[in-house]
């Protein structure tokens, strides 16, 4: 007997948001990025269409990162050179973006100064021809005058900054309408707080295509099913036309995976686990490629082989031909 | 919650006049109030005001003179076919028609008329001999409605069911047969049709009609009404009908959850 599949219409699709500007478009970026535009759940190709694929931004930070040595071997002697690290991520290992993290501006820290970030985000932009994004430090009154030196620096480049929260919105946004660039906004794991971030940003005057979402997640056994449920409400929001929802969204998967104990313990210390440097990979894989499921756009990355198999993941997804 | 502004009817002396003298100005003005209000669609009703063998021209006239002002889909509201389609050959996005009862004759007139136009159908659960008493007869004219749909075929999605509210003061039995009969319209078919409302009829003459169209609203909603005609610039009850939303879990709340329900 035939099977009739059923399929769900929707009214709306997800916005499409535009990353990066070449020289025509009033910056100096080789190629743009774009985001969203699906009218699907995530890859149900016989729902609708898939017109952007998932997008990987690769890891910099301005400082050498406190990562494990599995992962920093595999850069070699760039880690503190981000200019240097930038090209190799993208000519090397494929970066769509490079997602630049500002940790050296931490006041309990390096200390750098807004100028010294800014001049970092300009080397970087110099080095690569990809779109950019930019976040500070998680320190707020820091990152406000950090990311107004970045917006200013960057002027023309259509870049994405972070990040906004609902405590701290109002600078970030304001540097991002004056200098024409886009805004991470991210809530605690909480569609309430995201819907109504994006309200505010909105109502600032920023326009929707102009805001990415980042959902906040946990990595792989440390709460990505509350993520997952999250992104997929925002997701149907979109879907059904609830525009305050509708903005594609961010994934930290490089950032909260590495931070489990799992990804970073080596086989000595616990020999059931296997060897560190193939879990790590997984663990960081298995979070991403979870949250693709769940409608993540943007997938912030660290391992560079964890890279290459979402790559491949990404690339099986988009062409996948529904079954007979 | 689909909210269909009521006011551009010629029952109202503004609209009324406006009518007789081709003044686009106050539906105009009302076309964009009710927009500002929170309105998804805009009813258009010449009423009396316009004799029967001109209202095909009258309705012409009323969509182009809404159209230049809107970007609302119409709702035409006639029982003279003719008319309706006179302005469904105008309209720039998919719009309603209202209405058709349970009767063969009319449904026979419309339904093809609301395919071939990619418009949906307000369906009246009477026919020749009135509105019935109680819900079991109005669901039933809801199954020919339904019936009709799969017949000529109508989306179900396209397909709003009115089970025809009378005014409290005088027919006061009938609100809680509406009511039962929006629960079971609901589960007639799978999807289901949608339902609407004539909803500023249930307080027809009462002191308090503010306050019968709020709670009524709410008691529609919580059992299945997907769309009212209505005041679209009662702010109160364009409220109840945003947080009905919230409570249903059909929107996700937000703490500005009632200005984004009539931003656009």
């Amino acid at each position: 007997m035939p099977v009739t599949l059923v399929k769900e219409r929707f009214p709306s699709k997800v916005g499409e948001v535009i990353l990066g500007a070449t020289s025509e478009q009033g910056g100096t970026r080789t190629s743009t990025v774009v985001v969203g535009g699906d009218n699907l759940l995530p890859f149900l190709h016989f729902e609708g269409k898939v017109v952007n694929r998932p997008v990987i931004a690769m890891e910099v930070t301005d400082i050498v990162p406190p990562w494990n040595e599995a992962i920093k071997a595999q850069f070699g002697d760039v880690l503190d050179n981000p200019a240097a690290w930038a090209q190799k991520c993208v000519n090397e290992f494929g970066a769509d973006l490079i997602y630049l993290k500002l940790i050296g501006a931490d006041p309990e820290g390096f200390n750098r100064s807004p100028e010294d970030c800014a001049r970092v985000v300009k080397e970087v932009l110099a080095a690569v021809g990809v779109p950019l994004v930019v976040v500070g430090c998680e320190n707020a009154e820091k990152d406000n005058e950090v990311l107004a030196a970045v917006a200013e620096a960057g002027a023309g480049e259509n870049l994405l900054l972070g990040l906004a929260e609902q405590d701290n919105y109002k600078s970030i946004t304001a540097a991002a309408m004056v200098h024409k660039h886009n805004v991470i906004a991210r809530s605690p794991l909480d569609i309430n707080i995201c819907k109504q971030l994006n309200i505010l940003i909105n109502e600032m005057g920023l326009p929707l295509n102009r805001i990415v979402i980042d959902p906040m997640i946990g990595g792989l056994g440390f709460g990505i099913e509350y993520a997952y449920s999250i992104m997929e409400r925002a997701r149907l929001g979109a879907l059904a036309n609830d525009k305050m929802l509708s903005m594609p969204m961010i994934c930290t998967v490089g950032y909260e995976a590495n931070r489990s104990k799992e990804a970073n313990a080596s086989a000595e210390e616990f020999p059931g686990w296997g060897d560190l440097a193939q879990r790590g990979v997984l663990w960081e894989t298995l979070t991403a490629t979870a949250l693709l499921q769940a409608g993540a756009s943007i997938l912030l990355m660290r391992n560079p082989e964890a890279v290459k198999l979402v790559q491949r993941n990404i690339a099986d997804l988009v062409d996948a031909e529904v079954g007979a | 919650m689909i909210i269909i502004g009521e006011r551009i009817n010629g029952m109202f002396k503004d609209i009324g006049e406006a009518l007789r003298n081709k003044d686009p100005k106050p539906l105009q003005h009302w076309a964009v109030k009710q927009e500002e209000g929170g309105a998804h669609y805009l009813d258009v009703n010449s009423g009396p005001a316009v004799p029967t063998e001109e209202r095909p021209e009258a309705y012409k006239w009323m969509v182009n003179v809404l159209q230049e002002v809107s970007k609302l889909p119409l709702c035409l509201d006639s029982t003279n076919y003719d008319a309706i389609q006179a302005g469904l050959e105008l309209c720039q996005r998919p719009a309603l028609i209202n209405s058709v009862p349970a009767e063969r004759a009319k449904i026979e007139r419309v339904f093809p008329m609301a395919v071939q136009f990619n418009a949906s159908v307000i369906g009246l659960t009477m026919d020749k001999k009135g509105i019935p008493k109680d819900a079991e007869n109005r669901v039933a004219f809801a199954m020919e409605l339904v019936a009709a749909a799969d017949e000529f075929g109508l989306n179900m999605e396209d397909l709003f069911i009115d089970p025809l509210i009378l005014p409290v003061n005088v027919a006061q039995e009938h609100a809680p047969e509406v009511l039962e009969s929006l629960r079971q319209v609901k589960m007639l078919a799978n999807p289901a049709p949608r339902t609407v409302l004539g909803l500023s009829n249930v307080s027809q003459k009462s002191p308090d009609r503010h306050l019968i169209n709020r709670t009524y609203l709410a008691m529609a909603m919580a059992v299945g009404l997907d769309a009212a005609i209505m005041d679209a610039n009662d702010d109160d009850l364009v409220d109840v009908a945003a947080t009905g939303q919230i409570l249903l879990n059909k929107s996700i709340y937000a703490d500005s959850y009632l200005k984004v329900f009539r931003a656009r």
